[in-house]
């Protein structure tokens, strides 16, 4: 099995919507990665479209750099929109 | 067997659901085999997949018999069903299983997609769902037996001798659909596949009129021990 190329399975549940990672499976080539996404991740109605990607084609963000990559946000409230007042006019937004 | 067969009233319409019926069941029964045993789990899961598939199939065509559908599983003998002999044999290797599915999902395919125009409302109703499904049998079991035949010294032998040793069950598959338009979906496949497609000699047959080989008798007992030991056990 470790000769056996992974591949990232993304799944779109509705027109609309962007594929969401679900996880991996295991196969020999793209067309079969894409039927054994088929068929481990859409057995109960999961989605309409999907995509599979080479995991080897993910550039990942190294663990160690998680400190300077996004810690300093946690600081940064002022950006998350919630302060503004909603006009009652507005409605639901 | 604590419990009796039951007898069918076989009307022509009858016979004809129960020959696609048990086609269906005997091989989803077949394909639920590998369940526990497939060489991957992604395999295993489409293998289960394609026999759940089958099944819902069976029981489709089962409840549009007028007899219930658990009756018709569980409670006749090898000589009442009317599958194709091709449909009981055992699972062998990956490649035997993988060619078979193959070599009956293409001609399912075609059965279906001449059964949803029929003025049987119910088969083509069957035949509208099933032939989506059918569809992608083909296309995953063509994609393996393509790979199977094309790959390894040892994939394309145990690809090879799965054919050569199927062949000869095929006319029984393709006796009620047009094998001429079988044969131009299933030789391209082989072609790609690099394997050689045998001639189309004597035919194996029997399993229409209930002559079955003896691999029913051990799939059936092993299917029907619980319901007929326990009648009317519920999950």
């Amino acid at each position: 099995m470790s000769a056996t190329p992974l591949w990232e399975v993304f799944v779109r549940a509705r027109n609309g919507l962007a594929h969401k990672h679900v996880g991996s499976v295991h196969a020999a080539d793209a067309t079969m990665a894409l039927q054994a996404a088929r068929d481990v991740y859409t057995r109960r109605g999961e989605g309409l479209s999907l995509w599979v990607v080479p995991s080897n084609a993910i550039i990942a963000s190294d663990p160690s750099d998680r400190d300077m990559l996004f810690e300093p946000t946690g600081s940064k409230i002022y950006r998350h929109p919630t302060f503004y007042e909603v006009p009652d006019e507005v409605g639901h937004m | 067997m604590a419990t009796t067969s039951i007898t069918i009233d076989e009307t022509p319409r009858v016979r004809s659901f129960l020959a696609l019926a048990d086609d269906a069941l005997i091989l989803g029964h077949r394909t639920s085999e590998w369940t526990g045993h497939a060489p991957t789990l992604e395999e295993e899961l489409a293998l289960a997949n394609i026999a759940l598939d089958l099944i819902g199939q069976a029981r489709a065509l089962y409840q549009a018999t007028g007899y219930a559908e658990d009756e018709l599983a569980y409670l006749r003998d090898p000589p009442q069903f009317r599958n194709a002999l091709l449909a009981e044999l055992p699972n062998g290797d990956f490649a035997f299983t993988i060619a078979r599915l193959f070599l009956v999902s293409v001609a399912s395919d075609l059965l279906w997609r001449g059964a949803m125009g029929s003025d049987d409302p119910d088969l083509a109703a069957i035949a509208a769902k099933a032939e989506k499904e059918t569809a992608y049998h083909v296309r995953h079991t063509a994609e393996w037996l393509i790979r199977l035949g094309d790959g390894t010294g040892e994939s394309h032998r145990r690809a090879q001798d799965a054919i050569e040793t199927l062949w000869a069950y095929t006319g029984e598959v393709t006796a009620g659909i047009d094998r001429a338009a079988w044969l131009r979906v299933v030789s391209p496949i082989l072609v790609r596949a690099t394997l050689t497609q045998p001639a189309d000699g004597w035919m194996q047959s029997g399993g229409r009129d209930g002559r079955h080989t003896e691999h029913l008798g051990h799939l059936l007992a092993e299917m029907q021990i619980l319901p007929r030991s326990y009648p009317g056990a519920v999950w």
